[in-house]
């Protein structure tokens, strides 16, 4: 690996990283697509190539230094070039958000004042015509895919394919200029920019540079050991971080291969085929996955289903002890082998994980179940913490120290300080230039020594040195006893219970903590037809003595693990509540994302909350409510409320009990 | 003219020079439509004592989607039947490409670029989609029973190239993340794509579809719509459509036939027809 060393002097760019790449691993692979029922494959020669014709293309239609060329489309070889074209000829790439609406895009488009853009195909193509009257600076559009563009305009339109070919025609005239364009590419020069989602006012413009990019790259690499044979399947949106990390950042830096599936929905089956040995995905991915395996194996014949059952409760005891590399009896560990062999080994293999040696997970919370579930099938799954101010990486787990309630430890070259009032802040090489044409963020977010703030609340655990995030930090409290209060904390807890869709936990300057419940129709709806449990409404099924009991239990659950944790264990449930209707964005109950909007809710239920606090057993309330139409209605209920059983905690909140 | 074929992704035409009649005219939304492909002459259809077309002749132009409508009973169907070589016309003429086409097998009919979907879905249950869209390509395999059973020379390069063009009409029409399900395993909008795919990998010059939308709700007739659009935009293939929702016949079609106890009662542009009071009367009922 003595490439390695040279990233801080030779290496200062992707178009560098891609030409040393070209070299050194000419003849291995470096993208794959699936088109026409086959992967096609581009080595890094092949891809320079491609790359550099279009680059010559680009320039060929005028593109200037520190242009911005936005990039529109689902993850395709093509997509990724233009990226490192644009690089090439000096101007800095913006992938957007593919589905995004076309006022959305008006914003970014605008504030980036992108002169180029290169769209996947008609549909992205069409959105920017729509806007285009808009965008004063925006003069031509690519697009890579020509089906249904053959009756427009194309006096500021052109085909991907023909761009290259201009570019390879005009090779000579131009090849002088890109080379010099290249070349004077410096380490802090804009590598990027991407556009965060914006949860909080209007999206901004994170500008990272080549050294951002570069050194996070390599410093994750090392961490994770990934060479040149890795395979990643290219799956998450373009214009979110990680992809151009692990895709770009990653892939050009270690020169492993990257893998574009053929369509959205045909995502399983390209997993399935690729077995990558580098995975990503969101919890929400794990989720549905488990689920699917789960509703399949009930509908498996009883043998197969007591031998999953059997062998997958061997794997939840040994599987993650195994994989740790901790000490593990001769006897299990040839039950475990069996297992795999009977179970475990087939099942990854339907997953198209067989082959995963690092998998990530980060965006939001993962239940420790599903977590464990893929762990003890011997997938090496572990938690990263990120954001794209930091060019993903903050924290991650280290091999054989992995647990599903930590995000791990500080990523090599990161620094993490954690402010008087829980706040994590991190200092790194990855850290953000600046939010492009926003000063004032920028100052908010970044101080003058380049600590940034994540928003996030948090602590490390003495024992293990791991980083613990607990919530967003405007969210966490303090309880009337001055206890640490983290509403979101709890509510995770709480939802990873199949049977519960939604959880809001009250007790900010209360002296103890109270929860609202949302059942979750599908699964509780599912339990109830297995007891032979009538019920005409969801209203109905959700104040069922039977399932009340049932979510009780759970919530008594919450509460033991919670106890078990010194700084939390004031947040125990003692009285909820499980709500007559589903909390619903069109009610403004929610956010469009589906996040909680807790003084919304607390103001609009005032009466229930007064209620979970006044000792009453049970409370009447009318709700108004408005259907999809826009109609408004009202619901009456009469809802009861439940005691949880509270574990006395060594905290000096229960002490006040 | 041969509207866009000239940007086919099939890699032969063999549409070219099919039509010498070149007057046509333009579209509403601005495409030239081309000359005669087809004419029918006074068709007349009988089932014994039964007549079900009576006299009927219309043209069907290069390029254009030309649909037949009308209520139920009407003889539609039996007049798409006749277009595919499926019924031999009791009395009448049927003129394809300039030449008059005498009585001929429908495999005959196929190969001289005439594809169809079916009313009632006609796909091999048991097979994948792959394979069922390959047997629409079964006109345009030729070798041998030895070579076929040997999987070698010529079976096995024309599968090869046979399976591109199908490759691409799944790219099309996007099935491919269905492409290796059974067909039975589907639900039956898709399988009304599919059925649409296999006639297409055929590269048909004249796509005859027969109730493409029947059963399929809201967003499945929009997909198809949008499908046989683009089909028609794309290839400039000619489509003959039967079609009972008037909403999807009126947006889609460039004219439309409309048949009543097998006689026709119309001919014209969609909202010519729409204002036919003979039109009017067959939907709405009067008593005849």
């Amino acid at each position: 690996m003595a490439y390695m060393s040279e990233g801080a002097e030779g290496l200062r760019s992707i178009p560098a990283l891609l030409q040393r790449n070209a070299g050194t691993f000419g003849s291995r692979p470096a993208y794959r697509e699936k088109e026409f029922g086959i992967w096609q494959s581009w080595t890094w020669a092949e891809t320079e190539k491609e790359i550099e014709a279009f680059a010559l293309g680009l320039l060929n239609l005028g593109v200037r230094k520190g242009d911005h060329v936005a990039v529109i489309g689902r993850n395709r070889p093509t997509l990724y070039w233009s990226m490192v074209a644009a690089q090439m000829c000096g101007a800095v790439p913006v992938p957007l958000y593919q589905d995004a609406a076309a006022e959305e895009m008006e914003y970014a488009l605008q504030h980036c004042g992108a002169r180029f853009v290169i769209a996947a195909d008609q549909e992205q193509v069409d959105k920017v015509i729509d806007i285009q009257d808009d965008l004063h600076q925006f003069e031509h559009m690519i697009y890579v895919d020509p089906r249904g563009m053959r009756k427009y305009d194309h006096r500021r339109l052109h085909d991907y394919a023909s761009v290259q070919n201009q570019g390879r025609a005009a090779h000579d005239e131009f090849v002088g200029e890109l080379t010099a364009r290249r070349e004077s590419l410096g380490y802090d020069d804009t590598c990027v920019m991407l556009y965060t989602s914006g949860t909080t006012g209007k999206p901004k413009g994170v500008v990272l540079s080549n050294r951002n990019i570069i050194e996070t790259a390599k410093n994750s690499a090392e961490f994770d050991k990934l060479g040149p044979g890795e395979e990643v399947l290219a799956y998450l949106p373009m214009a979110w971080v990680g992809d151009f990390i692990f895709s770009i950042g990653q892939a050009y830096w270690t020169g492993f291969c990257v893998n574009c599936p053929e369509s959205a929905e045909t995502m399983m089956t390209d997993l399935r085929e690729i077995a990558p040995s580098y995975y990503f995905a969101p919890p929400r991915v794990f989720e549905t996955q488990l689920t699917q395996i789960m509703i399949r194996m009930e509908d498996a014949g009883a043998f197969k289903r007591g031998m999953f059952h059997h062998f997958m409760d061997h794997a939840r005891t040994v599987g993650p002890r195994i994989l740790d590399g901790k000490p593990v009896g001769l006897l299990d560990r040839l039950r475990y082998a069996l297992g795999s062999f009977m179970v475990y080994g087939p099942l990854k293999n339907t997953l198209g994980l067989s082959k995963v040696r690092v998998g990530y997970t980060a965006g939001e919370a993962i239940g420790p179940e599903i977590f464990d579930f893929y762990r003890a099938l011997g997938i090496n799954l572990k938690q990263l913490y990120g954001q794209t101010e930091a060019s993903v990486f903050i924290t991650q787990q280290p091999d054989h120290e992995v647990r599903p309630d930590t995000v791990g430890v500080p990523s090599p070259g990161v620094e993490i300080r954690i402010a008087d009032n829980g706040e994590v802040f991190y200092r790194s090489p990855g850290v953000f230039v600046e939010y492009y044409k926003n000063a004032e963020s920028t100052a908010d977010t970044k101080d003058a020594e380049g600590w940034v703030a994540t928003g996030d609340a948090g602590f490390f655990e003495e024992s293990t040195g791991h980083l613990r995030i607990i919530d967003r930090a405007k969210d966490v409290g303090k309880m009337a006893d001055g206890a640490l209060f983290a509403p979101k904390y709890v509510e995770n807890k709480l939802k990873f219970y199949p049977n519960i869709l939604e959880a809001v936990v009250f007790g900010a300057g209360r002296d103890r903590c109270t929860a609202f419940i949302n059942i979750d129709l599908t699964a509780v709806g599912n339990w109830a037809e297995r007891n032979n449990i009538a019920y005409a409404s969801y209203q109905e099924l959700a104040g069922h003595p039977k399932v009340l009991e049932i979510i009780r239990g759970h919530v008594e659950e919450v509460n033991r693990s919670v106890a078990g944790d010194e700084m939390l264990s004031g947040c125990q449930i003692h009285r909820f509540l499980v709500l007559h209707k589903e909390l619903d964005a069109d009610d403004g109950e929610l956010t469009r994302t589906r996040k909680v909007r807790r003084k919304i809710i607390a103001e609009k239920f005032g009466d229930l909350v007064t209620a979970l606090y006044d000792g009453s057993p049970s409370i009447y309330t009318e709700t108004e409510v408005t259907y999809e139409d826009g109609r408004k209605g009202k619901i009456r209920a009469t809802l009861t409320i439940m005691d949880a059983e509270v574990v006395p905690g060594a905290s000096p909140a229960m002490a006040a009990e | 003219m041969m509207h866009g074929s000239d940007q086919s992704i099939w890699g032969s035409d063999e549409r070219q020079g099919a039509v010498k009649d070149t007057e046509g005219y333009v579209t509403a939304d601005g495409r030239q439509i081309g000359g005669v492909l087809m004419e029918l002459r006074n068709i007349t259809l009988r089932f014994g004592g039964v007549v079900a077309i009576k006299d009927i002749s219309f043209d069907i132009r290069e390029g254009e989607i030309r649909a037949i409508i009308g209520p139920n009973g009407a003889g539609k169907s039996s007049m798409l039947n006749i277009i595919s070589g499926f019924y031999t016309p009791s009395e009448g003429e049927l003129w394809y490409k300039g030449a008059k086409r005498p009585p001929m097998r429908p495999y005959e009919i196929a190969r001289m670029g005439v594809a169809r979907t079916f009313q009632n879905i006609a796909l091999f249950e048991g097979m994948t989609v792959l394979d069922n869209v390959m047997t629409g390509r079964l006109t345009h395999m030729h070798a041998g029973i030895a070579s076929q059973a040997l999987w070698w020379g010529k079976a096995r390069n024309e599968e090869i190239a046979n399976r591109e063009v199908v490759e691409k009409v799944i790219d099309f029409l996007e099935i491919q993340s269905i492409r290796k399900t059974p067909v039975g395993r589907l639900p039956y909008g898709l399988k009304k794509r599919v059925e649409l795919a296999r006639a297409l990998a055929a590269e048909p010059s004249m796509l005859l579809l027969d109730e493409p939308m029947a059963g399929m709700n809201v967003e499945e007739k929009e997909d198809m719509s949008r499908f046989i659009l683009d089909v028609n935009d794309e290839f400039g293939t000619t489509i003959v459509l039967i079609e009972h929702d008037m909403g999807v016949v009126m947006d889609l079609s460039d004219r439309v036939v409309v048949m009543d106890y097998g006689k026709k009662i119309g001919d014209g542009p969609p909202d010519e027809v729409r204002r036919n009071q003979d039109v009017i009367d067959a939907y709405l009922g009067v008593s005849h």
